[in-house]
């Protein structure tokens, strides 16, 4: 049997386990997220929608994915 | 008939001078509600994170049509520059929004923004290509340095954010009005109607009110009251007010009295 290797991360603060090689793209549609609503750091850098597909995640990365909400 | 006097910030123009928060409303659709009655045409925004946990709550967006009503993303909850600069340019990775409400606080007590770091982010944020409308203390000389560094929009307080307190310092924002072509936006510490009428009086080119609207017992009629008030303030300073005498002067004529 292929051995599915996780890895760690943190998503929004918090820690989360994900398949290992999972592309910043598929981890957004996995969460259901509206990539047009969004935007997304990885490890502070701000990440162009272009290139979604083209991140893997590695183990550790921090993942910050932000919207507009309410405010002052 | 004066011409259509609308409100224009970095070269858009805008019908309403009023500018309403987004926030501390109990629900999404009595914001959205608000909103409409308050006839405003920007509305501020916060950046914050997404709620990867209850996917089911509802989205600003869907309730506030961004193609329809200006969002002008703020910094609120920023207490340096990093934190300003980060927030903003994740904004404008949401959508493209390069008009921002910039606002770095110094003091979690009175609100108060930092005016060293707010002034360090301003001059920032111009060159990377933002237009930065600067929430700002009410200092002319601070304002003016603003201006300086390619501000788009003076947004001095009236008050501490939600204090409620309306128009502390007329003198001041009458200079800042004096010295400065640029819009002068009242933001934060406005409570009633009335402060608006005052702010506009005064020679504002607008307020901005979140508070006084999302907390007031009926916000929907808030909402309308400071969108009468607006009107009435700016028509009022056009209109060119009498000189102020110690003394009465009667309105009828002395002429012909019985």
């Amino acid at each position: 049997m292929k051995k599915i290797n996780k890895i760690q991360i943190k998503l929004n603060g918090r820690f989360v386990k994900i398949q290992d090689k999972t592309t910043l793209l598929s981890l957004l549609k996995k969460l259901k997220v509206p990539i047009k609503k969004v935007a997304i750091e990885l490890n502070q850098t701000i990440v162009s929608k272009k290139s979604l597909s083209k991140i893997k995640i590695k183990n550790n990365n921090k993942i910050e994915i932000v919207h507009f909400i309410g405010g002052g | 008939m004066k011409k259509i006097d609308n409100l224009i910030i970095a070269k858009k123009k805008y019908k309403s001078r009023l500018i309403v928060g987004t926030g501390k409303y109990r629900s999404m659709s009595e914001c959205a509600k608000a909103i409409k009655l308050s006839g405003a045409e920007i509305v501020t925004v916060a950046v914050r994170r997404v709620n990867i946990v209850d996917k089911n709550k509802p989205l600003l967006m869907d309730y506030i049509n961004p193609k329809k009503i200006t969002y002008l993303p703020n910094t609120a909850g920023c207490f340096n520059s990093k934190e300003a600069l980060r927030t903003l340019r994740l904004a404008r990775e949401i959508g493209g929004w390069n008009l921002v409400k910039l606002e770095v606080l110094g003091d979690k007590k009175t609100l108060f923004p930092d005016m060293i770091e707010t002034l360090k982010s301003t001059e920032v944020l111009t060159k990377e290509g933002f237009k930065v409308m600067v929430y700002c203390t009410d200092d002319p000389l601070m304002a003016k340095r603003l201006e300086n560094v390619g501000a788009c929009a003076i947004m001095p307080l009236a008050a501490p954010i939600g204090s409620g307190l309306g128009i502390q310092n007329y003198i001041n924002i009458k200079i800042i009005r004096n010295q400065t072509k640029l819009p002068l936006i009242i933001d934060a510490g406005l409570g009633q109607a009335s402060d608006a009428t005052i702010a506009m009086e005064l020679g504002c080119d607008g307020v901005l009110v979140n508070t006084a609207i999302a907390k007031a017992k009926n916000p929907f009629q808030m909402a309308l009251a400071f969108k009468n008030s607006v009107v009435a303030g700016r028509q009022s300073y056009l209109s060119g007010r009498i000189e102020k005498f110690l003394f009465g002067s009667s309105s009828s004529p002395k002429k012909g009295i019985i």
